[in-house]
């Protein structure tokens, strides 16, 4: 072997080992953060975090139960604006359009998709908080559902696609309209596509932070009805995580893990859903 | 051989076969008008939000213009706005994101790609997007009790000793600034180079390896020079989208950049970017201007975003015609 092989040889081997080195740091920041969390936050987190209102400053105990039940409100919320337009939306760009208008909607969907989350605040206050001079759970419900629009939308676009044709022509030649086949065909074959697809939605959106200031804004004590600001749990997070007090820092170490917790959680159901492939075997 | 009559499938008493195929017609035209109008909001609140910051922003690009971009006066006492120093703070921590995580970044994406058997390959990737859905705040949270002190007591004096004779790492080290807040965007960005660079890497056909390979080029070789040439347009793809994101990051540069807007040149100085003064002041803007120009800072984010999110698009499509056009040759 000449010194040059010998020597490219090396190369070789020393950069491919370089990439794994890359790999390796890259996924033990995921475990690094776990790490952080679970020790940081479980030594804060206790029973009251979960069912308390918070205390004011230089009392010790409390918890953040108006953020976790202000944070479900805002979910729910931007679930129900959010899902149905990007679930229906998908449905008659993947079965009912073609051409133009498609394209149009699909645009409109990639660009509302990479619009940062600030901006998207930005929108919401112009829109639902100036209007009614009030911040509002309304508010803060409308600018996460605005994130939750493309995401839902692109992937169960996609899902219906992927269901196979024979599935359609077969419904159509047993003469069921087209609005059966996709209600009682299509959609139930790519229905775990299209679960994953709502949940991985639900998840980003469960721990923004950004729109939710100028929204929900947020809130000390229980947030009565939608139309009061409210506290949820990622804001509370990032207020706590910048007061001056190490009881509220503590505070935020367990509201981190809790918030980290729930969306690791939905991402990894959403995937084995998704992993046990699509309902209907394609042949 | 079935009878060919068209039976419908529940059909019910029927009321004549024809009023009723009428009628199921009827119900796709009702289901089409209605997917429709879903799918039209959704085109209709694009072009609103976009609407909404172009005429909220109308006050202040009359009266400062080109000048809004080019002063770094941000004063709202005064009522003078400048966005110099939001514009310099959010450029320069987007940088040395990047600087940091597109190494890191190619590099695991080519251990996935190429190196690691499928199993390993997947599992790692599942991870990746593990970490990219980590929210923003806990980013934030980690940097200040983590990466912060981290920085203060052993990174920047360990680089001020050593590379302090640059302009880059010299005066105090606080612990929080541009360094700090671009080193939160790069783990924060490095999952998307990551997964879009693996996808790319993977649609380069086969072929392309072998025919490196079979040429006596060592595995590293046909990687460096053969494939990853090939799918350097999707590669820097995911590059524009890293760096969309990392420009419009609010909530964790928020906690880490320091939140004074100053512009010089040591990476150790405190900052401001354009997404974390928006979260900050835009509920508390003092005047019409002032909340109009902070709608302008987003106008801003928007288009730059806007225009890396398009060229990525286009650049990651392409580049997998390409392995797919050149596969199927």
């Amino acid at each position: 072997m000449s010194a040059r092989l010998r020597w490219r040889k090396f190369v070789s081997g020393f950069m491919l080992t370089m990439t794994g080195v890359c790999a390796f740091v890259a996924v033990s920041a995921l475990f690094l953060i776990l790490g952080y969390l679970v020790y940081h936050g479980g030594i804060s987190i206790s029973w009251n975090f979960f069912t308390k209102l918070p205390v004011p400053v230089g009392e010790t105990g409390g918890g953040m139960a108006n953020a976790i039940v202000g944070s479900g409100k805002l979910l729910l919320l931007a679930t129900l604006f959010g899902v149905p337009i990007g679930f229906l939306g998908a449905i008659y760009l993947a079965e009912f359009s073609g051409g133009t208008t498609a394209f149009i909607v699909r645009y409109a969907a990639d660009l509302l998709n990479g619009v940062p989350s600030i901006v998207v605040g930005i929108f919401a206050y112009a829109v639902a908080v100036l209007p009614f001079k009030h911040f509002s759970t309304l508010a803060g419900g409308f600018a996460l559902g605005l994130m939750m629009i493309p995401i839902t939308l692109r992937s169960t676009e996609e899902f219906l696609r992927s269901v196979p044709k024979e599935l359609r022509e077969g419904a159509m030649a047993l003469g069921a309209s087209k609005w059966k086949t996709i209600a009682t065909v299509i959609v139930p074959a790519a229905y775990r596509g299209i679960l994953t697809a709502i949940l991985l939605a639900f998840a980003r959106v469960a721990g923004e932070t950004a729109p939710l200031l100028f929204t929900a804004f947020g809130n000390e004590f229980w947030s009565q009805g939608w139309n009061q600001p409210t506290a949820s749990l990622p804001a509370k997070i990032y207020a706590y995580a910048l007061s001056p007090y190490d009881d509220w820092h503590r505070q935020a170490w367990a509201g981190g893990l809790v918030l980290l917790g729930l969306i690791l959680v939905i991402n990894i159901v959403a995937r084995g859903i998704l992993s046990r492939g699509i309902s209907v075997s394609r042949t | 051989m079935a009878t060919p009559t068209a039976t419908v499938p529940s059909a019910g008493p029927l009321v004549g076969s024809r009023s009723f195929l009428a009628k199921l017609r009827e119900g796709d035209e009702i289901a089409r008008l209605i997917t429709f109008l879903f799918a039209a909001s959704v085109v209709l609140l694009t072009v609103l939000l976009v609407y909404e910051l172009w005429i909220g922003s109308s006050l202040p690009r009359h009266k400062f213009g080109f000048n809004f971009f080019r002063t770094s006066v941000w004063d709202p006492i005064f009522d003078q706005f400048g966005a110099l120093p939001f514009i310099y703070g959010t450029v320069v921590t987007a940088a040395v994101a990047l600087i940091l995580a597109v190494p890191l970044g190619i590099g695991a994406a080519i251990f996935l790609a190429e190196l690691a058997p499928a199993r390993l390959s997947d599992t790692l990737e599942f991870f990746i997007d593990l970490l990219a859905a980590v929210p923003s705040v806990i980013y934030g949270l980690l940097g200040v009790f983590v990466v912060v002190p981290l920085m203060r007591s052993y990174i920047q004096p360990a680089l001020k000793s050593t590379l302090g004779f640059l302009p880059l790492f010299q005066g105090p080290a606080y612990g929080v600034g541009f360094l700090t807040a671009g080193m939160v965007l790069a783990i924060m960005v490095i999952p998307y180079i990551i997964s879009v660079s693996r996808e790319v890497l993977l649609s380069v056909p086969r072929d392309q390896r072998e025919a490196a390979l079979s040429l006596g080029a060592t595995r590293w070789e046909s990687t460096w020079k053969v494939v990853v040439p090939f799918a350097r347009g999707g590669i820097f793809g995911s590059i524009f989208l890293a760096l969309a994101r990392a420009l419009g990051e609010t909530i964790a540069v928020a906690m880490v950049i320091g939140n004074q807007p100053i512009i010089k040149a040591s990476l150790f100085s405190s900052g401001y970017s354009i997404a974390a003064v928006i979260a900050n002041e835009l509920t508390e803007a003092t005047s019409n201007l002032h909340y109009q120009s902070l709608i302008e800072l987003g106008l801003v984010l928007f288009l730059l975003t806007f225009i890396l999110n398009g060229l990525a698009r286009i650049l990651i499509v392409a580049t997998s015609q390409k392995g797919s056009a050149v596969g199927n040759a």
